[in-house]
């Protein structure tokens, strides 16, 4: 379609006046997705957004391409459903860290252990947000929450750790506001032929305000940010004499390899940090191929179906022992 | 037939069903499995049966006093004993009597011996040495191939007392076996013909003649299962969308998926999914996609979609979702039938939820069942619950096989273009609202959970537009044009029986007896439970009295009454099988004579 070369961010904006908080961390995704978007070439005809319930939920209708707001925690679900019918779409779930590790966590790990050709955005803000406030499965250890006035006694998920385990072929990390970064991990993601899941850490001003300081903070940033790229040395943090820290490779440097078959180092850099308060990987984790769920499947049964007109429909009905009667 | 179940008991029924309708007897026929996959070998427990009512008239029902009972071991003549009436006759395999044998079905002595046969016409074979006989000579027949072959034996002793064609079974055979088990097979089959027909043991030989009242057509022998798969593939054809149909694993809905998924060839897409609520979501998401959606489920599978089923309300999107019925609550009886989720499918989604609800009234009718629910889907752009049951999923019947070029037509009639902004929320005559899929261009839209504003489908928290979509939903759905409600027998009889789903066959064979034995009393089956026909209510009053039986405890009674105000009588049964003709011809009688 000759079109999409015009296509800019306004052809994604749909007429929906976005809901959000002030501050919310959502806006900076949302800009930044529809400023990437126009990139990819493809009409928005053709692009899909699923989401489930949570204030990220929402995004699916501030995009104007086609879009289902679902269930709590179902948009992998729904959106496999989708691509078993169509392998002509491009289909992106947006979901929190609520819905897609705890009400959908079983959707979640299934979708990415299929590999199915669907791109996930994780919010993940470490808090209920549209119910105003609860701990989440990512909430550290001793969070004091409307729910947990104590203190949270659960341990939290790490969400790309869960992720590798569940046999993920893309898994990635990005922040809100980082506007270099973000369209880049999504470009790749794009690009990638089966399941793909992003974490964005994502700021929520109202119920878990500076979570990330210690990443989206332009100075603790530098030196908790740890980027990870493919084939470069991976620069660790390093405690100076005085006690400061600052980035550096202390030892052999190792170099990147996102394509790494084997999962394990890849889950050894998920478990790198356990929360964003100090020096965290930031950048694609892993990115493996692996045949794609259907991927051929569609085609075949589409041209099965072309065939499948009144007389293979009379041959199949009259198939086995028959009798007639006249 | 009925046998342990390793003994092949459903085999050897469902070759003697195919013979039997090949020869143009109507019948009907009822599987009866034991839950336990290896329950121990020899116990109650673990018997596997197989039952067939055949007749040169119409059959109504797979029967409920059998004339023959087929016994394989002690414990298969236990089980079953409770069925026959004094007079029936008993074939035995004798060699499986045992004293340990008929300890381990818990008999104290052996039934053969101690009076618990008397009335009876037993008949004492020994099935298992004769099969070992019959094939020992043959060359790579081992014992273990001799001892799986009596039922076979048993078969052609069956098929020579009822005088079957023969040719039926021996190719299904040879078309299913080869080498030795073939040999063995073959040998066995034909030993307990020639038994039949040499021995003296069996003196009388039943011919039933050909049912000559049947419609012209082409006919084939159809469960349930086997019955839905092919309803859904035709209404994928007619309809041009492809067919993905979602299911988690659970007993008894489990064979449509297994049937289905054998179905590439026809471009059907199976999912197996990670869970009941991902099987609904998945298929609701290719209904986005403009495909024709369809779950499966039974019991508590479809307590979980119902989130999902809430959310196609609300997106006005064809879904097809098929409830195999079974025994409940929670796990209850997960491989014994019942009608027991009515109101659930009715009623069961929180906030005001319709949707239309039909019912399979016979094996071959769930054919034009789920053609018509997903013609409904499709048309009214809603989800549509398919009520079927394990007793009609399993059991069998002739069925006339239709035309594909004569199938009503489904059109899905997407939209693709739009004077002006797309506005994916109004309606044309049938109140349904656009399906504009993706890959359409200039029609993107958002469609979710939420209220909608009507026409536009923007989110809406406006009181009165809720109330004004809540009566869209709900007036679209009942106006749903339904075939009236027909009455079969007297207009003016004392007494009319309202049935509904499977239990049309049992209803009408019940009040037939009746009828025969001189009571006044008239039938009607209701296929839609919502929107119900339109003259329901003028037929209800028009009796006098109205009975209601139903595989639960009052349902579509408690329906009728609250919805017609009428006092009609409900009979419930709720003992995880079937209504009996017996059973029905009684409380008819109990009700025409108080």
């Amino acid at each position: 379609m000759a079109a999409t070369e015009q296509l800019t961010k306004a052809d994604f904006q749909s007429n929906q006046e976005t809901r959000w908080c002030p501050g919310c961390g959502d806006y900076a995704v949302l800009a930044a997705v529809q400023s990437f978007f126009p990139e990819l070439g493809i009409p928005p005809e053709r692009i899909v957004f699923v989401s489930g319930i949570g204030c990220a939920g929402r995004f699916a209708y501030y995009m104007d391409t086609y879009g289902m707001h679902g269930i709590h925690g179902r948009g992998p679900a729904l959106a496999t459903g989708l691509a078993s019918a169509r392998d002509d779409l491009s289909i992106w779930v947006v979901t929190g860290d609520g819905d897609a590790l705890s009400i959908g966590g079983n959707h979640l790990i299934h979708a990415l252990r299929r590999n199915v050709p669907v791109k996930i955005l994780l919010f993940n803000n470490q808090i209920y947000g549209l119910t105003k406030g609860q701990a989440s499965p990512t909430s550290e250890l001793g969070k004091v929450t409307k729910s947990t006035p104590f203190g949270s006694i659960d341990a939290p998920f790490n969400p790309l750790s869960l992720a590798i385990g569940a046999e993920a072929t893309f898994v990635a990390r990005t922040i809100d506001t980082d506007k270099q970064h973000l369209p880049a991990v999504l470009r790749a993601a794009a690009a990638h032929e089966g399941a793909a899941l992003v974490e964005i850490y994502q700021n929520c001003p109202v119920f878990n305000d500076g979570a990330f300081d210690a990443l989206r903070d332009k100075k603790r940033g530098e030196v908790n940010r740890i980027y990870l790229e493919h084939g470069e040395p991976i620069r660790g943090v390093v405690r100076d004499a005085d006690g400061a820290l600052r980035l550096g490779s202390g030892g052999a440097p190792v170099v990147h390899d996102a394509h790494r078959e084997d999962p394990a180092f890849a889950f050894a850099l998920s478990r790198l940090s356990s929360s964003p308060d100090g020096p965290t990987p930031i950048g694609i984790f892993r990115d493996v191929r692996r045949p794609v769920s259907g991927s051929d499947l569609t085609a075949e049964l589409a041209a099965a179906r072309a065939g499948a007109d009144d007389a293979a429909l009379d041959a199949l009905m009259r198939s086995g022992d028959t009798w007639t009667i006249s | 037939m009925a046998g342990d179940s390793g003994d092949g008991m459903q085999l050897a029924g469902s070759r003697f069903t195919d013979a039997t309708a090949i020869f143009g007897n109507d019948l009907a026929t009822l599987p009866d499995f034991p839950a336990e996959i290896r329950a121990p070998a020899g116990t109650v427990a673990g018997v596997s049966a197989f039952q067939i009512h055949f007749a040169s008239r119409d059959i109504l029902t797979p029967g409920d006093t059998p004339d023959v009972l087929v016994a394989m071991n002690p414990a298969a003549l236990k089980a079953n004993l409770p069925l026959l009436q004094r007079g029936a006759t008993i074939l035995v395999n004798e060699d499986a009597f045992s004293v340990r044998a008929v300890q381990k079905a818990g008999y104290a002595e052996s039934p053969l011996e101690d009076g618990t046969l008397e009335g009876f016409t037993v008949k004492r074979i020994p099935m298992s040495s004769l099969t070992t006989r019959a094939v020992e000579d043959l060359d790579g027949v081992t014992s273990r191939d001799a001892q799986k072959a009596k039922n076979l034996f048993a078969l052609g002793v069956l098929s020579w007392l009822y005088d079957r064609p023969t040719d039926v079974t021996e190719r299904w055979i040879t078309g299913k076996f080869d080498g030795p088990v073939e040999a063995a097979n073959l040998a066995a089959f034909r030993a307990g013909w020639s038994f039949g027909e040499t021995s003296e043991l069996i003196d009388v030989q039943v011919k039933v003649d050909r049912n000559t009242e049947v419609l012209p057509g082409t006919y084939r022998n159809v469960n349930g299962t086997e019955a839905t798969a092919l309803g859904l593939i035709a209404a994928s054809v007619k309809s041009g969308l492809p067919l993905v149909f979602g299911a988690y694993p659970i007993t008894p809905a489990s064979d449509l998926l297994h049937a289905l998924a054998r179905r590439h060839d026809m471009g059907v897409r199976t999912i197996q999914a990670e869970d009941e609520i991902a099987a609904a979501s998945m298929a609701l998401g290719a209904a986005f996609g403009g495909a024709l959606g369809v779950t499966c489920t039974s019991g508590p599978g479809l307590d979980l979609k119902t989130e999902t089923i809430g959310l196609a309300v609300m997106l006005e999107l064809p879904l097809v979702i098929i409830d195999v019925q079974r025994a409940g609550p929670s796990t209850g009886m997960p491989t014994k039938t019942e009608q027991s989720d009515l109101l659930q499918a009715l009623y069961g989604r929180h906030g005001e939820s319709p949707l239309p609800v039909l019912a399979a009234s016979s094996p071959g009718q769930c054919f034009e069942a789920v053609y018509e629910a997903a013609r409904i889907a499709i048309t009214y752009r809603t989800p549509v619950i398919l009520l079927s049951d394990l007793f009609v999923a399993n059991s069998s019947e002739p069925w006339r096989i239709p035309n594909a070029a004569s199938l009503p037509p489904i059109d899905p009639h997407f939209r693709t273009t739009s004077t002006g902004a797309f506005l994916p929320y109004t309606r044309d005559d049938n109140l349904a609202r656009p399906w504009a899929i993706p890959g359409t261009p200039g029609l993107q839209h958002r469609i979710g959970g939420l209220e909608k504003a009507d026409g536009t489908g923007a989110i809406s928290y406006d009181g009165k537009n809720h109330a004004r979509m809540t009566k869209l939903r709900a007036d679209k759905v009942d106006g749903i044009e339904v075939p009236d409600l027909e009455i079969h027998g007297e207009a003016d009889a004392d007494l009319l029986v309202l049935g509904w789903g499977s239990s049309y066959g049992t209803i009408r064979a019940g009040a037939r007896r009746v009828r025969e034995g001189g009571g006044r009393v008239a039938t009607a089956h209701l296929r839609h439970l919502r929107p119900m026909p339109k003259n329901t209510g003028a037929l209800l009053r028009k009796f006098d009295r109205v009975l209601v039986p139903e595989m639960n405890s009052g349902q579509l009674a408690h329906e009728l009454r609250a919805q017609y105000l009428v006092n009609v009588e409900s009979y419930g049964k709720v003992q995880g099988q079937p209504l009996l003709p017996s059973e029905m011809e009684q409380e008819i009688w109990r009700r025409l004579s108080s």
